[in-house]
């Protein structure tokens, strides 16, 4: 190794290698060269993501701290002043109340939903490769025309689900003036789309699980409910917490569905019922008197709300589902 | 083996050093937007939304201008240029030379026109004469001293109707009766119950009680929800609370089809034939009733003067921002695509219906008919509603107050999800808590 480091860089190649001062250069290139190149290759990471990911979070918190409405130009520093306001906008409140209500209506079932469907795929069966590149389907379509589609299945009065249950004798549900009524739907339509993504990353983390294992513990005579409880939920545990990380983060700033879901209105239902905490940043950021500043506040406090969810999330699974002690 | 290890490690230093460079370089590098080409020729940006047809008027302006070229960005929806245009033109780079402005949005252009280029220094003024009076002032200063944009099309409104249902229920079709069955709105409300009093149809009158709004408070009011002061006056405007109260009385009687405006139960009413009767700007009846009701109701629908006589509901208009490089060139694109010429162009193109009254009177357009809506003379129709219009004063935020507060409650209150005391009062308190 040390021979190598001595030997000429390839810009000096040319020229007499017996110089010491020369040597002297190219051995401590070659020491930098060491040193400080793996730095250089991770730079272009560091460096886009601090650009278009980090500058943008310090900037919205500079931001969050002026009076800054885009339209009429007014730029005034306030301090604290949008976040005080904040605490006592109840639409901000209702915002968040609706966020929370259609995350957790739609992440619990998805991802329960999404172990079993893993657990099924990951059993012997006739075309196996086919299902278990079907469950992602819904993955992949666009979620505007997901939008449009349950929209319609979704719609007061000519809608698909009402007009079912019409046909039994039911009264059709009021699916946007009821809050709840209006979270399933919304709910409904995450699930179609993420739960097939989840499945398959809890099947990718079940084909690593040693068959050793379930042979040994039907020899002991666990049923297969038995092993899949004791074995592979334990056994994919980092996995399953990855995917809720995953979740909450995206839960959190939902917005497409429940805008589409409204036909388009950004208001989310006449009293808000379905505006999420993403819908009313747009609403105060990108309509109307464009309040900037007060838009920073709230998608701030909306990332600092993801972690502390984040977090939780992360300490009750981790609590609730054991693993093996190390 | 090392050596030739640590060269390669080198050559991928340098390269993604220099990948980072570039791609720095390429964020950085300057919109070229306004710049002039070789030869002296002028780079003009027009930026417009949704479809302004002005395909074939861009070609005839480059045919007269040969020092001018026109790059036309079409920015999509509205709602997704509107953002972009804020902040662009908060940045002071970015906005277009040319730029198109939806009605709604201008209005608060006009209070913060700063950003702006005054068109009447570019030698607007003689262009007064060509626009209906209400469309000229709309895109005034209070002050009357600076304009800040030229109307492109205008939405005159008329009233279309199901001439199907009109017969089953025993009420005439022809269009001239029936415009005449409905001079005013109270006949109107009064034929609604002879329709429904007959029995004989399921369909309702009227697609939802809010479609009174628009119209009815236009014809007898010179102001909405604003004074000319941009002040706050929904609550206390008298014409504001009694059409409320007219259309929740019509709901009330079963005369609406209480449908949401664009959601897809409202498409489903067209298809299904749910309801009468419905205000229709001119923008409305080919691009959005005609597709919405399918071919199978093709020949059943005809259009009626609105009640009470005329009408304006939506359209355009064509600004210069203050930070363009060209603005004699960029006043020159606004003042041609403006003109009797060009309006009839996006007439031809994408239906819009000219502002320009020459253009109104041109054989083009008054003359045109529409097969759909059983041949009914749609350029005459329109043409006369819009041109004896009144100005009606909206202020900055109207379409944010009736979009998003009093339509909703509205509905809500038709849908008897709510009274309409304790709807009238959340919009109320809504709005001037969003005006405040």
């Amino acid at each position: 190794m040390s021979s190598a480091v001595g030997a000429p860089r390839s810009h000096a190649a040319s020229r007499p290698p017996s110089t010491p001062p020369r040597r002297r250069r190219s051995y401590r290139l070659g020491r930098w060269d060491l040193k400080y190149s793996p730095y250089l290759y991770v730079a272009p990471f560091f460096v886009l993501f601090g650009v278009f990911g980090l500058f943008p979070v310090l900037y919205t918190v500079y931001v969050s701290l002026f009076d800054y409405e885009l339209l009429s130009g007014t730029k005034e520093f306030a301090g604290l002043e949008n976040y005080r306001l904040l605490m006592e906008d109840a639409q901000f409140w209702n915002a968040a109340y609706n966020t929370l209500g259609i995350f957790v209506l739609s992440t619990v079932p998805q991802l329960i939903v999404a172990l079993m469907l893993a657990n099924l795929l990951n059993r012997q069966m006739r075309a196996r490769t086919l299902l278990r590149m079907g469950v992602v389907i819904p993955n992949i379509t666009s979620v505007a025309a997901v939008g449009i589609i349950f929209a319609l299945i979704f719609a007061d009065r000519y809608g698909l689900i009402n007009w079912l249950l019409g046909t039994v004798g039911f009264d059709p549900i009021a699916w946007r003036d009821n809050r709840f009524a209006s979270w399933f739907a919304i709910a409904f339509m995450v699930d179609w789309r993420w739960t097939g993504y989840n499945a398959l990353i809890y099947l990718g983390a079940m084909q690593a699980i040693p068959k050793d294992l379930y042979e040994s513990a039907s020899l002991d005579g666990a049923s297969t409910w038995r092993q899949f409880w004791a074995i592979t939920v334990p056994l994919i545990r980092p996995t399953i917490l990855f995917t809720i990380i995953i979740s909450t983060i995206g839960g959190f700033q939902i917005f497409t569905e429940p805008l589409m879901y409204g036909n388009g209105l950004i208001r989310g239902g006449v009293d808000h019922q379905f505006q999420t905490l993403a819908m009313y940043i747009y609403e105060k950021t990108f309509t109307g008197n464009a309040e900037y500043g007060y838009g920073s506040a709230m998608s701030w406090l909306l990332f600092m709300m993801i972690i502390i969810f984040a977090l939780i999330n992360f300490a009750l699974v981790r609590r609730s589902v054991k693993g093996d002690k190390k | 083996m090392s050596v030739m290890r640590r060269r390669l490690r080198t050559a991928a230093a340098v390269l993604l050093a220099a990948g980072v460079a570039l791609g720095s370089a390429a964020c950085s590098k300057k919109d070229d937007e306004g710049s002039t080409g070789e030869g002296g020729q002028v780079k003009l940006v027009l930026q417009t939304f949704q479809n302004f047809g002005y395909d074939q008027a861009i070609k005839d302006f480059e045919a007269a201008n040969p020092n001018i070229k026109v790059e036309h960005q079409k920015m999509g929806e509205l709602r997704d240029f509107q953002p972009k245009l804020v902040q662009w033109l908060a940045a002071g780079s970015g906005a277009g030379d040319v730029v198109g402005l939806e009605e709604g949005v201008l209005f608060g252009y006009v209070q913060n026109h700063d950003k702006f280029a005054n068109l009447l220094d570019l030698g607007a003024g003689e262009l007064k004469a060509n626009f209906p009076e209400w469309k000229w002032n709309n895109a005034m200063t209070p002050d009357g001293k600076k304009l800040i944009a030229l109307g492109t099309d205008v939405g005159g409104l008329a009233m279309c109707y199901r001439k199907d249902l009109f017969q089953q229920a025993g009420l005439p079709t022809d269009r001239d009766e029936v415009s005449k069955r409905m001079a005013t709105w109270q006949d109107y409300i009064a034929l609604g119950k002879e329709f429904k009093a007959s029995g004989k149809v399921k369909a309702a009158w009227l697609d939802s009680a809010t479609s009174l709004m628009q119209p009815y408070v236009m014809q007898n009011s010179e102001t909405f929800f604003f004074d000319k002061d941009n002040k706050f006056i929904g609550d206390t405007n008298p014409v504001v609370k009694q059409t409320w109260d007219m259309g929740l009385q019509m709901a009330k009687d079963g005369l609406t089809a209480k449908t949401q405006r664009w959601s897809a139960d409202w498409d489903g009413a067209f298809k299904n034939s749910a309801f009468a009767t419905l205000p229709c700007p001119s923008w409305m009846t080919e691009g959005v009733i005609a597709p919405k009701s399918g071919p199978a109701n093709s020949g059943k629908w005809d259009i009626a003067k609105i009640p009470g006589g005329g009408g304006n509901w939506g359209g355009s208009y064509l600004a210069v921002p203050a930070q363009t490089k060209h603005p004699k060139e960029a006043y020159l694109l606004a003042k041609y695509l403006t003109s009797k010429e060009g309006h009839l162009a996006a007439f031809k193109e994408a239906g819009a219906m000219p502002s320009d009254l020459a253009g109104l009177e041109d054989p083009a357009f008054k003359d045109k008919k529409s097969d759909y809506f059983s041949g009914a003379p749609t350029g005459q129709i329109f043409g006369d509603s819009v041109k004896n219009m009144k100005p009606v004063f909206l202020g900055a935020k109207h379409q944010q107050i009736w979009e998003t507060v009093f339509e909703p409650q509205m509905q809500a209150a038709e849908r008897g999800k709510v009274s309409s005391e304790a709807a009238w009062t959340k919009a109320v308190d809504e709005a001037k808590k969003a005006t405040s």
